[in-house]
């Protein structure tokens, strides 16, 4: 443990120093990464912890998004509002897509879902009054938190760094902790936890939620982010996309989720700026991830160490 | 007026339950028999449409279109299933993620031989028209569309519950170590189920390229919809299939005329109704 958290104390110096010297391009695609990071790594606490694949991941985020982008647009909430709002209907959706979910194991659950993944989607696409449909909302100002103003680069890319920096921490002393270990147990043998006496299913129900709140989280900051929030931020190639990012990094490792993110993210834009082809690209990767990588990068690491 | 509105909305929403049916009757198999939640069943669908549309601009001849859809699919079904799916036996996140790959890569596929456009598949004089039939009108196609999910239904029933093949499958969707244990080939018939509903999705994509037309994200919009179908119905159960095609359907097209900004969630909340009483759905075991 004490090794691992000064490698990420290290990782976060160096992205905080090279942040203010990046030009502008990378650091907006690093703070992407930073969010979209959140994000996978609230899925791999589904995951890789509870075995539960998700497959609806980008309704939490999506709500989220859409609560800042209605709420700064319409009624100018400030940024702790937005936060506490956004993670709290994030939440609350969570709680009651759990209650339908948890009840399914395995391919059950990945198809549930996914169609409740689904009803978000609908209403974002044609609850027209409240969310503008498919034109999305536009014009999400930047923050300020504090009397500061994170308008430009810079200081949103802080911000986003601190935001990932303390949902990683929270997510990890989550995992570590008698609930996660309890959560390890659930995904290596049900029966045998309920046998030693675990409430298995709020185990499990606790933990979708939290990692609804996560989502959410990630989904108020990407809002401020991009200015713009849409239907496509809640669809479903958004969600499977956050699930391949969590293959790729390797599933139950948190931080592995971010790297898988980050790969994502910039491969993605460096891809489309040389061939429309991106999505053929993606198509490959899930392939070639699941045939020769199906532990993910940090997996395939610690494969080699030992 | 009043009581025209109601049959006439019930019919769309039949006859779509019927395109749906020959959409998700397959998803349905392929899961029972092989526990593959196949996120390129859409692709199925869309792809079988620009084949059909393709095969009925240059032969002219409809019923080609048809035939020419569901064989080259059921063809990349086959190919799908017997070089990357079978290596991942079991592995469910791995089969999710892999098919997931192939609807990227079949979406961007098609994107390019296609292009963005949206099309109709041309159908033949016989099919196009209205009759009348008590003062509502009805299209024919949509008749035709009925009429043929019918037949394909009452086809898969008596091959399912008549034939050995049937027998066997039904052997696989119960226990497929079981059957395997008895001498059946499973890893065949996994193939044979996987292609059928390959090509079935197809025939559904050419069919429905008549009405609802060809274009990019097709596959990603029924998709869905073929889910909630089988949810509802019950995995791997085809009396399922027919009641949550139909149930789907009606819902989808009554949410959508009486509350058009929450229609999707007029289709999506009754299935967590039912999820919430039934986990497996209507028809399904567990």
């Amino acid at each position: 443990m004490g090794r691992r958290a000064l490698l990420a104390a290290a990782a976060l110096a160096v992205l905080a120093l090279v942040g203010p010297v990046l030009p502008a391009y990378p650091l907006t695609l690093l703070t992407q990464a930073l969010i979209v990071g959140i994000l996978a790594m609230s899925l791999d606490l589904l995951l890789g912890y509870s075995g539960m694949p998700s497959l609806g991941h980008a309704a939490y985020f999506g709500v989220g998004a859409y609560a800042v982008a209605i709420m700064t647009t319409e009624r100018q909430v400030g940024l702790i509002g937005c936060l506490v709002v956004g993670i709290l209907l994030a939440t609350l959706t969570a709680a009651v897509f759990g209650l339908l979910a948890i009840r399914a194991a395995g391919t059950y659950f990945l198809m549930i879902t996914l169609a409740l993944g689904m009803v978000v989607w609908g209403l974002a696409f044609r609850w027209v009054s409240l969310t503008k449909g498919d034109n999305g909302i536009s014009g999400v100002p930047r923050p300020t938190l504090l009397g500061l103003e994170l308008i430009t680069a810079v200081p949103f890319f802080y911000f986003c760094l601190v935001s990932a920096a303390v949902a990683w921490v929270l997510m990890g002393l989550l995992v570590v902790s008698p609930f996660g270990l309890g959560l390890r147990g659930i995904r290596g043998s049900e029966s045998r936890m309920q046998a030693l006496g675990y409430n298995v299913w709020l185990h499990k129900y606790v933990a979708f939620v939290l990692s609804g709140a996560f989502a959410g989280f990630a989904g108020t900051l990407w809002a401020y982010y991009n200015g713009f929030v849409s239907p496509n931020d809640v669809q479903l190639v958004t969600s499977v996309e956050t699930l391949l990012m969590v293959a790729l990094g390797g599933p139950g490792t948190l931080i592995g989720s971010m790297l898988g993110a980050g790969l994502i993210v910039f491969l993605k834009n460096f891809v489309s700026v040389y061939t429309k082809r991106w999505l053929l690209i993606l198509g490959g990767v899930y392939i070639g991830v699941i045939l020769f990588a199906p532990t993910g990068i940090v997996g395939a690491l610690r494969g080699r160490r030992r | 007026m009043r009581t025209e509105f109601w049959i006439a909305q019930a019919f769309n929403g039949i006859s779509y339950g019927a395109l749906l049916f020959l959409l998700a009757s397959g998803l349905s198999l392929i899961f029972g028999v092989m526990r593959i939640v196949n996120l390129a069943h859409g692709s199925y669908f869309m792809l079988g449409g620009y084949v059909g549309l393709s095969v009925a601009l240059y032969t002219k001849s409809y019923t080609l279109a048809l035939l020419a859809g569901a064989v080259a699919i059921g063809l990349v079904g086959i190919g799908m299933e017997r070089l990357f799916l079978r290596r991942l036996r079991g592995e469910v996140l791995g089969q999710v993620l892999m098919t997931i790959g192939f609807a990227l890569i079949f979406q961007d596929l098609a994107l390019l031989i296609w292009g963005g456009d949206p099309y109709t598949v041309p159908i033949p004089k016989m099919l196009s028209g209205t009759v009348r039939f008590g003062g509502a009108a009805f299209p024919i196609y949509r008749i035709f569309i009925v009429a043929v999910a019918f037949v394909v239904g009452l086809a898969l029933w008596l091959a399912l519950d008549r034939t050995r093949a049937g027998a066997m499958i039904r052997a696989a969707v119960d226990d497929a170590e079981m059957a395997g244990g008895v001498g059946i080939n499973v890893p065949r018939v996994s193939l044979a189920v996987f292609a059928l509903g390959a090509a079935l999705a197809a025939l559904g994509g050419v069919i429905g390229g008549g009405f609802l037309g060809v274009y990019p994200g097709a596959d990603f919009e029924v998709l869905p919809y073929a889910f909630v179908v089988v949810i509802v119905g019950g995995l791997g159960s085809l009396p399922g299939a027919v009641a949550g095609s139909l149930l789907v359907g009606l819902l989808d097209n009554f949410g959508k005329a009486l509350f058009p900004e929450l229609s999707y969630f007029t289709l999506f909340a009754p299935m967590a109704i039912i999820l919430a009483i039934r986990p497996t759905g209507l028809f399904g075991r567990v």
